[in-house]
């Protein structure tokens, strides 16, 4: 008894133990980012462009990677979606099922720079686009749509199978309860899947090397709105660096003095935009399932 | 006295006919079984679940089918609204009839059956919803959208529920989930009233209850039981001596395959079962 007491509060000590160090480590972690950051983060360095052989803000940057996040989103979200879906209420249960869930997940965990390569070849040469935002976007979305797919289906068939058919036994039909019972029981899954998803493609820099490709923006004008003018901001059909890829490309072959500095902010940036997304996400989600649930 | 003897009959035989036909027509709408089963068999995959089950249900009663586990009872329950069609490796056989109508016809449709049958399940499942939504559910299904309608059909459905004066307070703002767990199973047979059945399945609707809330279900039972045909499964036998008209006792033979042992009115089964497998079940020697 006085044994089997002992080792229940070695084990409780030891998971406590784990879990404060992989705090403390992660706090550690921020706090070093953004100290190195703080002499350089302020509002003129997240809106103004970047310059040559001086510290330069990164306001298009960040304008790219909240741009390539959203045209990724509008490729994988739906698609992503439908394919959950489809893969946990409707598809059968047989081998060919089976080697498409182990295809989603051998994809969605394949080294990006692969994808990056892979991307160059088909959205960058095949087409002869060059590099462009969609291109970059549609490499993203090599990996993160068999990603997204697979966690909207785990969290379609995570919902109780008494509720799904209690709606059946009222006669709702397949489609009426899939609506109205299992997606609002869903969203917070499919919301976490988004997350996790949108954190990939945000911080993501090897599958865009290639394909979105690495030249330094000058400066934008948001007042062209034509899509279709590789010069506007706003079209997918021109290059579009990120922010991680920025960073990658000043600590790498950045020439300026200031090369640290603007890698130090920028990672700061990004990491608290991915912060803050989340937990924006998280607080869409609860607002949507509330929307859904009371109507 | 001749003319008499010679009137007499031709008053009094149309009279005779007249008084046998309505008596007959009575007799026969009371035996007339709303639902019935004949030959029913299911099968999950090669494993046969129930063979052979034949049982009448009369209009505005309450039957109750008893038995072991692994005798089959939810899944005769749910034959009479095609439950078992959910399962893909699920193979009914035999004979289900509403009224006369088959249900083991691949054609008939399923939807407006469930709404003709409702089912109340053995776990309370209230939707992610309020309780005014969660009894909305059906009606809305069917494409009611007046608002005064579906509050009249709401308030009417949880009043028959006997929950009415427990939620109407809060019965549009709070959800069905917050709800205490024979609240909450009340509520879900507020929600297939909802529905206006014919006919409502239980399937073991109080074994996750505490024994206040399960009297209270009991007692919305009988009161149903004037309007509606129930079946009820339920491992209680107090409960099913309790509510119901007619008892089906189940059990499992040697391919534990599920058949019926015996079939009669619950005062007859309890008191005096015919069969030594009933007995021993219901004083408890097995089961």
């Amino acid at each position: 008894m006085r044994r089997t007491l002992l080792a229940d509060r070695v084990a409780t000590a030891v998971m406590w133990g784990i879990a404060g160090l992989t705090v403390l480590l992660l706090t550690a972690f921020i706090l070093r980012i953004v100290w190195s950051a703080a002499g350089v983060l302020s509002l003129d360095f997240l809106v103004s462009d970047p310059k040559f052989l001086a510290l330069g803000g990164i306001g298009p940057l960040i304008w790219n990677s909240f741009y390539m996040l959203l045209l990724t989103l509008l490729i994988t979200g739906p698609l992503g979606i439908a394919a959950g879906i489809y893969m946990a209420e409707y598809a059968e249960e047989n081998r060919w099922t089976n080697a498409i869930r182990f295809a989603q997940e051998t994809i969605s965990s394949v080294p990006s720079i692969v994808v990056g390569l892979f991307g160059l070849i088909a959205f960058v040469n095949l087409t002869h686009w060059g590099f462009t935002a969609l291109g970059g976007a549609l490499a993203l979305s090599v990996f993160n749509l068999p990603l997204l797919a697979r966690l909207t289906e785990q969290a379609f068939r995570a919902v109780p199978a008494d509720e799904r058919s209690g709606s059946l036994a009222l006669g709702a039909t397949k489609w009426q309860t899939i609506r109205n019972v299992v997606l609002p029981l869903a969203i917070p899954g499919i919301v976490t899947g988004l997350i996790l998803t949108s954190g990939r493609i945000f911080g993501e820099a090897a599958a865009l090397l290639f394909t979105a490709g690495l030249a330094t923006p000058t400066h934008y004008h948001f007042e062209n709105l034509n899509i279709f003018d590789p010069r506007s901001p706003w079209s997918p059909f021109r290059p579009a660096t990120t922010l991680s890829v920025y960073i990658w490309k000043t600590n790498s072959e950045g020439l300026g003095p200031d090369v640290a500095a603007i890698g130090n902010g920028s990672a700061a940036v990004l990491l608290l935009t991915v912060l803050l997304f989340n937990v924006g996400a998280r607080g869409l989600g609860g607002l949507l399932q509330r929307g859904m649930k009371i109507r | 006295m001749t003319t008499m003897k010679a009137e007499q009959p031709v008053v009094a035989v149309p009279m005779t006919i007249a008084v046998t036909a309505r008596e007959e027509s009575v007799v026969s709408a009371r035996s007339e079984p709303r639902l019935r089963s004949e030959g029913l068999g299911v099968a999950y995959g090669p494993k046969v679940a129930v063979r052979d089950v034949s049982i009448d249900v009369a209009d505005r009663s309450v039957a109750a089918i008893i038995g072991p586990s692994g005798s089959g009872k939810s899944t005769v329950l749910r034959c009479f609204n095609r439950m078992n069609d959910l399962i893909p490796t699920a193979r009914v056989s035999g004979s289900v009839m509403l009224d006369g109508e088959e249900l083991n016809d691949p054609q008939l449709n399923v939807v407006e059956l469930r709404r003709r049958v409702g089912l109340v399940f053995q776990k309370p499942n209230p939707f992610p919803m309020t309780i005014y939504e969660n009894v909305a559910y059906g009606p809305r299904r069917l494409g009611i959208k007046d608002h005064k309608r579906l509050d009249e059909i709401v308030e009417q459905s949880l009043r028959q529920a006997a929950i009415w004066d427990e939620v109407k307070d809060a019965w549009k703002t709070q959800p069905g989930t917050a709800l205490s767990g024979g609240q909450q199973q009340r509520m879900c047979i507020a929600r297939v009233l909802a529905t206006k059945p014919e006919v409502i399945l239980m399937d073991e609707p109080c074994s996750a209850l505490d024994p206040i809330s399960t009297l209270q279900i009991e007692e919305l039972m009988r009161g149903l039981a004037k309007e509606f045909t129930i079946v009820i499964v339920t491992h209680n036998m107090q409960q099913a001596a309790r509510v119901s008209d007619e008892t089906i006792f189940m059990s499992v033979d040697e391919q534990r395959a599920g058949y019926v042992v015996e079939i009669g009115r619950t005062a007859g089964i309890f008191t005096n079962p015919g069969n030594k497998l009933t007995e021993d079940y219901i004083t408890g020697r097995f089961g």
